[in-house]
């Protein structure tokens, strides 16, 4: 029998992997996808609690995910876009590169 | 008996105030056009005297009781600010000897300042002073006339440093004003003790509660030395009487009015005024006595090694300012005030005369003088008056007040008795040498002028002098009576009922009796000393060359005036100030101040050449942060209230 607890579980290992990749990879995609895992193992917990939840309106948590996976979309375009431009600019995407405010 | 003066309150403001509006004027309009300034303080001067004259009959008839007209001022808390006159026999002899000798030396300073850039700047500075000088007598708070005090000081400052640009003339007004200045912190102790005790600044008050006993004790006779210190600074005396000599500096006409009428009397004035308090601090009084006297010995014996005739006059103002205050230790204080009344016009009078001889011959050295009284006879004969009284020859002025003194020394303390009665004698010597020095023997020439010198205001021919115009011997003429005659006053004890009428009765002690013995030893002992001078510089029986070097070492002390000068010049001003306690301040400053103020700067740098290496540029590493921010804000959350 599935439980909250599961789906809370699995959303928060992905959650932890997410920041682990986004802190830790030196490629800007790569930091990149830990950021979109990160937003999903969210998705995951908002899904869980509407599912599980008691609430007079159970398909706002779903109408709520598919804010956030529209808007995500949007910006994952933007921050590629960046990606792309920074490394026209630079030459590179690595991030421990880009240390420019440090002077 | 028990009259008061009707005089009225106006006119006793007046008297003040009429020689405050002449400063004004001169300050504000008559700058470019200095001859009016010189008439209009003349004008305001003999404005103040009239009426000092007319409430000096007033008070007379009213057998110099006291009258006192106080106003509130303002209040702050409990203490309550006067402004008031009090009129009786003590403020009224020292209203007319300060307007008197004032308007005689303005008239002569028309003479004397002739020609001067500064002579509207004097007279305007002349005026500030009297009007000082009137304010002290007639105040009848210690407030108003600490203030009238300090206006006296300031003045005086201005007027001994009148030729500025002289580096000694500058020097000496700084002196004067320190020196003073040094006293002046004895006597605000004094008004602030007082005030603190009995919540009382009047002089009527304070008289009352000191003759009840209200204030009492080492109180008392702390108050009374206070003041005292004051009077020390002011009336010049031991040890703070350096600053005198020095105050030559100043015109000559200044030096009159400073050392007759104004500000050195107003010392002895101030320890009259409060009488009442040595009346009941036998340790004060006792002190203010052997001080006076030490003050006669050391004045006296500075002014037999003199060559400048100025500084005889000084250091002779010095001694006899030492009678006063050893007057006062012997119960003498109606004594005190008359030897300051008959005083004021011989001293004057000596000063006004140095200030002609100055003006036939372009200097104050004795040692080239001599031979004046051919050429200067009005000149001659005023001052061998003057200095016949100062020696207190039988008739004339000093005579009397001097005598008296000696009498209620002889009657009160014999120790006393005898330092007066030696320094009698070495007053009558020192005075002689310079009368001898200065107007007998042959004319040595005097100070060639220096037409290169633009200071120099000389325009008469020094190696033909000749006798001064007559603005300058009329004022010594007028004097000259008053050295005759002023002390007649003194005669069936008149000056001592009205004087004494001004402090309540239980002050006072009977006079003794006048005393022949006393009368004829003090002569003999003033002759003895005329004679010593004739033989020693007339006839040159003796060589002044030969007694130096037989007591040589008394000379060299006498000559570098008891070291005192060096003292707080070399010790006191560089040793223990420069040196000492400012290298102190200095050190507190650059390691206190300044440490504190760099050390918050350098603590600052410190700790951010630490904290900058957390500024890494890595987002990650900031990323890093923020998590581990989170998760323990979440883990403490969660021990905070658990789900």
């Amino acid at each position: 029998m599935l439980t909250l607890e599961h789906f809370l579980t699995v959303g928060a290992l992905l959650f932890c992997l997410g920041l682990v990749i986004a802190l830790s990879k030196r490629n800007a995609i790569g930091v990149l996808m830990g950021i979109e895992l990160m937003l999903n193992s969210i998705n995951i917990t908002l899904i869980a609690f509407s599912r599980f939840g008691e609430s007079a309106t159970p398909i706002a948590g779903h109408a709520f995910v598919a804010f956030i996976i529209t808007v995500a979309a949007a910006e994952a375009a933007v921050a590629l876009a960046l990606a792309v431009s920074v490394y026209r600019s630079r030459q590179t995407v690595e991030v421990d590169q880009l240390d420019l405010l440090r002077l | 008996m028990h009259d008061v003066p009707g005089i009225s309150e106006a006119v006793l403001w007046a008297i003040i105030l009429s020689p405050l509006a002449a400063f004004t004027i001169i300050t504000l309009y008559l700058r470019k056009i200095p001859q009016i300034a010189g008439y209009l303080s003349i004008v305001a001067i003999a404005i103040s005297f009239l009426l000092a004259l007319i409430t000096l009959v007033d008070v007379l008839g009213a057998h110099g009781h006291v009258a006192i007209h106080s106003h509130e001022w303002f209040q702050v808390g409990p203490l309550e600010l006067t402004l008031g006159v009090r009129i009786d026999g003590l403020t009224a002899v020292m209203l007319v000897v300060v307007s008197s000798v004032s308007l005689l030396v303005q008239v002569y300073s028309q003479g004397y300042m002739a020609g001067d850039p500064g002579y509207g700047r004097y007279y305007a500075y002349m005026s500030l002073f009297i009007t000082a000088m009137l304010g002290l007598v007639l105040a009848d708070n210690l407030f108003m006339l600490f203030v009238f005090w300090e206006l006296v000081g300031l003045s005086s400052y201005l007027l001994i440093g009148f030729w500025f640009h002289k580096p000694s003339a500058a020097a000496a007004a700084k002196k004067a004003f320190i020196v003073t200045r040094i006293g002046d912190l004895g006597l605000l102790a004094a008004i602030l003790l007082v005030w603190t005790r009995t919540e009382t600044l009047a002089i009527h008050e304070i008289h009352h509660l000191a003759l009840t006993g209200a204030f009492a004790g080492t109180t008392v006779t702390l108050f009374g030395l206070g003041l005292f210190a004051g009077a020390v600074g002011k009336s010049a005396q031991f040890p703070l009487h350096v600053w005198l000599p020095d105050a030559m500096e100043g015109p000559t006409p200044v030096s009159a009015l400073i050392h007759a009428a104004t500000m050195v009397a107003a010392g002895v004035y101030l320890m009259a005024r409060f009488w009442p308090v040595l009346e009941v601090a036998p340790d004060a009084r006792e002190v203010v006595g052997w001080i006076g006297a030490a003050t006669v010995v050391v004045g006296a014996s500075l002014a037999l090694v003199q060559t400048d005739l100025k500084r005889v006059l000084a250091y002779s103002t010095i001694s006899q300012l030492g009678y006063m205050m050893l007057a006062l230790g012997v119960f003498g204080y109606a004594v005190a005030v008359f030897h300051l009344f008959t005083h004021a016009f011989f001293k004057a009078l000596l000063f006004l005369g140095s200030g002609s001889v100055n003006h036939a011959t372009n200097t104050f050295d004795m040692r080239r003088m001599g031979g004046l009284r051919k050429v200067m006879p009005i000149t001659f004969g005023t001052f061998l008056i003057g200095t016949l009284s100062l020696a207190g020859v039988f008739p004339l002025a000093g005579f009397w007040s001097k005598d008296e003194i000696l009498l209620e020394a002889w009657v009160n303390n014999r120790g006393l008795y005898t330092v007066a009665a030696i320094a009698s004698f070495m007053t009558a010597l020192y005075m002689f040498r310079a009368v001898f020095m200065t107007f007998f023997g042959e004319y040595k020439g005097g100070e060639p002028v220096d037409r290169e010198d633009e200071d120099s205001h000389f325009h008469g021919d020094p190696a033909h002098p000749h006798e001064s115009s007559w603005v300058m011997t009329v004022p010594l003429l007028i004097l000259t009576a008053g050295a005759i005659a002023a002390g007649w006053w003194a005669w069936g004890k008149e000056f001592h009922h009205f004087v004494e009428a001004a402090v309540p009765a239980e002050a006072l002690h009977k006079a003794p009796e006048f005393s022949y013995g006393i009368a004829i030893t003090s002569s003999i002992i003033a002759l003895a000393g005329i004679a010593t001078a004739w033989a020693i510089y007339h006839k040159r029986l003796v060589s002044s060359e030969e007694i130096r070097k037989t007591a040589l070492p008394i000379a060299l002390l006498l000559e570098h005036k008891f070291f005192l000068d060096d003292l707080y010049e070399r010790v006191f001003t560089i040793r223990v100030f420069q040196r000492g306690w400012n290298r102190l301040v200095e050190r507190f400053d650059m390691l206190a101040v300044d440490g504190a103020v760099n050390g918050i700067g350098w603590v600052g740098t410190q700790s951010s050449r630490v904290v900058r290496h957390a500024q890494t540029g890595q987002l990650q590493l900031y990323g890093v942060g923020i998590a581990a921010g989170v998760f323990i804000v979440a883990i403490i959350v969660f021990i905070a209230s658990p789900l």
